[in-house]
């Protein structure tokens, strides 16, 4: 019974996503795919940002900075040249493990680039290295602290993607080749895979979503509610909240990575806004539209915004569209917008009559 | 290093330091009286830069100034007036992010009044190349007048909050709410006057400095985290504090130039709040059993 319940909304998901796809190809809208793959992967960013925020209640101003990780490495180490290291050991040990590539560049120079697989893979491992080790120290603080120090992180990510010539500096990394999943499946930008791209983001965003479901309703997520009720409370009953925070952490960072990772595969670039501190905050501001501790929510929001946003819906004033939706949801709806009933908004008039 | 270019160094540093300081103070009134960090300051110093910088059209220079800075004042007090007074108990987590989003609107809004142009009020005495010399090193008189009206300010609030009555009012909602309450003070206005005397020093401040560091809708930011790097170094909440740890990272930033690329300038200070968060959290001159018993 607990198994349907948990399944059957992700069930649901899933026809909605075929059925989009399908309804687009039907009436000639393909084009609301490309949009929809990439809000698909900003939302999962934001549901692991969900699950850091909403259940284990710890701020992160920063994971715009875990985003820029996974997509910058991704894209310099499959984009830049190495042919210059190539007598070094680890390159030669990759060479032989079939890790690299072997191109020529438009005047016949050899070129030499890591495959997409191992550097989607080492850039996910560097953001959850830093990840762990900036989680040690971090979460031990509480609130403003908590919110500047991640916000720190993330604006020192900024300055070095935006001053390091290895990151393209203000230019960013542009022409990051595709990058093949499995032969013949692979996430690019090219008008004839989006389908292929639309189902591979989607997919990947419901794996991520299952997931954080089972993890929510494991121990762990009981012990993460019982952290956010009252710390102190749940240390004096057994929980090891500083290791479970540090998990929610390091995976929250896992997913911001990943999704870095394949959206500059998709877009095929990446450029410094998206180590922004407006992307983080704008990151936090749909969790707290969503709701906080409300997976469903959160994702609901993450994928309209994000939508709307990238359609351009907002004009100029896209940034502050966020910001305004931020303090509106903060002042009259702190539980998040879905908590916002009819009857409650009547309930309370008639009681104040 | 030759002694000129040290005192070059030296007085960039206290420049930016004492301007660090004054947005650090200002952090400091509002989370004195309140318990919030106001993550708007920062625009407070944009918005003196920019509103005086659109006046000087109208008017002369220091009528300018202090238009602006009451302009500055009201948008302070409206700020409290509208998002802050009516909350009850609010967690610390929503009015971190509620400031923050009056942060963004705040500098939207100034991105679509002025533009992304760079602006900057005139010198105040003389032009760009005018100098005085000290001790045989060539100074801007515009870093003087900085320093100089920044150090007013300082001596003027602590004045203000030692010897005026509605500056020990003040100082007597942040030591205990309630109490003050039962003693017939208004907080709640006393909360809205915070507000207004910090958004009023960061609009001084941002004017001054505007000829030196220039004026853009979105230099509010950068300010923000290095005034609240300077408000934890000091200890949150202890002015003189906030002077000290503002000079001490102004002269280091100023002398990180000479060894590390200008890029990573900002990288300095927020390495600086990284560390001292992880080891001092109650800051170089607070002391620890204080802090735990604040809540953040």
């Amino acid at each position: 019974m607990e198994f349907i319940k948990r399944y059957l909304p992700i069930a649901g998901l899933l026809g909605i996503v075929i059925g989009v796809q399908l309804l687009t190809s039907a009436t000639d809208t393909a084009y609301y795919l490309t949009q929809l793959t990439m809000a698909a992967y900003y939302s999962l960013l934001i549901i692991g940002l969900c699950v850091l925020m909403g259940y284990a209640g710890q701020i992160s101003l920063g994971h715009a900075g875990f985003f820029a990780i996974g997509g910058y490495l991704s894209a310099a180490l499959t984009s830049n040249d190495f042919s210059a290291y190539r007598e070094t050991a680890v390159m030669r040990f990759m060479d032989t493990a079939g890790l690299l590539l072997h191109r020529q560049s438009l005047y016949g120079e050899p070129l030499l680039n890591i495959q997409p697989w191992p550097a989607c893979i080492i850039a996910v491992v560097v953001a959850i290295i830093i990840a762990f080790l900036l989680g040690i120290p971090v979460l031990k603080l509480k609130g403003h602290y908590l919110a500047m120090a991640t916000l720190g992180f993330g604006i020192i990510i900024f300055r070095v993607a935006l001053a390091a010539e290895f990151f393209g500096e203000a230019d960013g990394i542009s022409e990051v080749p595709p990058f093949q999943l499995f032969p013949g499946v692979s996430v690019t930008g090219d008008f004839s895979d989006r389908v292929q791209n639309y189902y591979i983001a989607w997919g990947l965003l419901l794996l991520g979503l299952v997931l954080l479901l089972n993890l929510i309703h494991s121990r762990v997520g009981r012990a993460l509610r019982s952290i956010h009720g009252s710390e102190e409370a749940s240390e004096a009953i057994g929980v090891n909240t500083a290791r479970y925070k540090l998990y929610t952490f390091v995976i929250s960072a896992a997913f911001a990575a990943i999704a870095g990772s394949f959206l500059t595969h998709y877009n095929g670039g990446i450029g410094p806004s998206e180590a922004g501190v407006m992307k983080s905050v704008r990151y936090v501001a749909i969790v707290a539209v969503g709701g906080m501790a409300n997976l469903w929510g959160v994702l609901i929001m993450g994928i309209l915004l994000n939508f709307m946003s990238l359609r351009g819906m907002f004009g100029t004033y896209d940034d502050a569209v966020f910001g305004v939706i931020l303090i509106l949801i903060m002042l009259f709806a702190p539980q998040g917008i879905l908590s916002l009933r009819i009857r409650n908004i009547f309930r309370t008039k008639r009681n104040d009559t | 290093m030759e002694l000129s270019l040290f005192l070059q160094y030296l007085f960039a540093g206290i420049t930016y330091g004492i301007i660090y300081a004054i947005v650090a103070i200002g952090f400091n009134i509002i989370y004195n009286t309140t318990g919030i960090i106001n993550f708007a300051q920062g625009e407070f110093l944009m918005l003196g830069g920019m509103i005086s910088i659109s006046l000087l059209h109208f008017m002369p220079l220091p009528a300018a100034i202090t238009v602006a800075v009451v302009i500055t004042m009201l948008v302070g007090a409206l700020i409290e007036i509208v998002f802050i007074r009516w909350i009850e108990n609010p967690s610390v987590l929503r009015m971190i992010v509620i400031t923050i989003g009056i942060s963004i609107i705040i500098r939207e809004a100034a991105l679509h009044i002025w533009g992304e142009s760079v602006r900057a009020l005139p010198y105040f005495i003389g032009s760009a190349v005018t100098s005085v010399s000290i001790l045989g090193t060539k100074i801007s008189p515009q870093v003087l007048i900085v320093i100089g009206v920044c150090s007013v300010v300082v001596v003027f609030l602590s004045f203000f909050f030692k010897f005026t009555s509605i500056g020990r009012e003040m100082r007597a909602c942040a030591a205990n709410r309630r109490a003050a309450t039962l003693c017939g003070i208004n907080v709640k206005n006393m909360v809205t006057f915070s507000f207004m005397l910090s958004a009023g020093i960061g609009a001084l401040a941002g004017a001054v400095m505007s000829p030196i560091t220039y004026s853009q809708y979105d230099n509010g930011t950068g300010l923000a985290i290095k005034g609240f790097t300077v408000a934890i170094m000091g200890g949150l909440g202890n002015s003189p504090g906030a002077v000290a740890a503002g000079l001490m990272l102004g002269i280091i930033e100023a002398f990180s130039i000479s060894v590390l690329p200008l890029a990573f300038q900002d990288a300095v200070a927020i390495a600086i709040l990284l560390i001292i968060l992880f080891i001092r959290p109650h800051g170089l001159f607070g002391s620890s059993e204080a802090a735990r018993l604040k809540e953040f």
